[in-house]
């Protein structure tokens, strides 16, 4: 303890204002520049047709048909998840809540989507 | 033999400068054996000595000492012109120029860490607007940034600290007495 405060002496009064600025400096950067990527928006297909597209801001739940039964679609603010599907292996379920622009969920047996959009997505399609 | 017709007399000065400088040139060379994550974040253990020559001895004798650290560390290393050796000689002349500036403060409220911190954002920024305009055109070099910034806080608080502890210790200079270093500042 004494050998820390030894090296606290060291500092001066503007230098702890310094090191507040430098973090702050640290905070925003990291903050506008890691920022990209926050969805604003959900958009959940059936059978290859937009069935709904709804605002990542506040909660609800879309119940969406499918040819096995009824897909449910969990939405919280910043992100959602397909809380129940019919599909036989549940990949879609255990995916868990999509939190990034451009992640998509796939219910493929019950031709469910859930995709979110907005922001600046990491990628917008891809080619084969 | 014949006498050479150009006779370089050395002045104590060169002499101390050639001292630090060397000084500084075996920190970044111990510095470039230590293995780390990224390229481009390093303790920066050279701007030790820079900061104590600052701040004992001036601005301009800091100047000479960090360009001939780059120089012959480059050298040294193999990096000599390389990207590398760019990227420190861009870092190492706006830190100057900010310590230039810095050293202005009042020394009372700003102590060493504060030139110290100022320094390493200096250098970061100076190696990143050139590695932005030459190296990588792409705003994507400054996706790193924050890791960077938060880098040159971290070690700009050791420096400094590390700084501030030697001047403490170091003996008062022999010319002016006591209070060399606050003399220096305050020019």
């Amino acid at each position: 303890m004494r050998r820390w405060l030894e090296w606290v002496a060291l500092l001066r009064p503007g230098d702890a204002l310094t090191l507040v600025l430098a973090l702050g400096v640290c905070a925003l950067s990291a903050a506008m520049l890691w920022r990209g990527g926050a969805p604003d928006k959900v958009v959940v297909r059936a059978g290859g047709q937009v069935f709904a597209e709804a605002g990542l801001s506040r909660a609800q739940v879309i119940e969406v048909p499918g040819p096995l039964g009824i897909t449910r679609i969990e939405i919280e603010p910043g992100r959602a998840r397909v809380a129940s599907d019919p599909g036989p292996r549940q990949y879609c379920v255990r995916q868990g809540w999509l939190t990034r622009s451009g992640a998509v969920a796939i219910c493929a047996p019950n031709e469910v989507s859930l995709t979110l959009a907005g922001g600046a997505s990491d990628y917008d399609s891809l080619n084969y | 033999m014949t006498p050479s017709t150009i006779e370089i007399v050395p002045t104590a000065e060169d002499g101390r400068i050639a001292r630090l400088a060397a000084a500084a040139i075996v920190l970044s060379i111990a510095e470039a054996a230590i293995p780390l994550p990224l390229p481009g974040v390093k303790p920066g253990l050279a701007n030790i000595v820079i900061l104590i020559v600052l701040l004992r001895w001036g601005w301009r004798d800091a100047v000479w000492v960090a360009l001939l650290r780059v120089f012959a560390g480059s050298l040294l290393l193999g990096q000599f012109f390389a990207p590398g050796f760019f990227l420190a000689l861009a870092g190492s002349v706006t830190s100057l120029a900010v310590l230039g500036l810095a050293v202005h403060l009042p020394p009372r409220w700003f102590g060493p860490v504060t030139l110290s911190v100022l320094a390493a954002f200096a250098h970061i920024g100076g190696q990143l607007v050139l590695a932005r305009v030459w190296l990588v055109p792409h705003d994507g070099v400054f996706y790193l940034v924050p890791v960077f910034a938060l880098a040159a806080t971290v070690f700009g608080l050791v420096n400094g600290l590390v700084a501030a502890r030697l001047l403490r210790e170091l003996p008062p200079l022999r010319e002016s007495g006591a209070g060399a270093s606050a003399s220096t500042v305050s020019r």
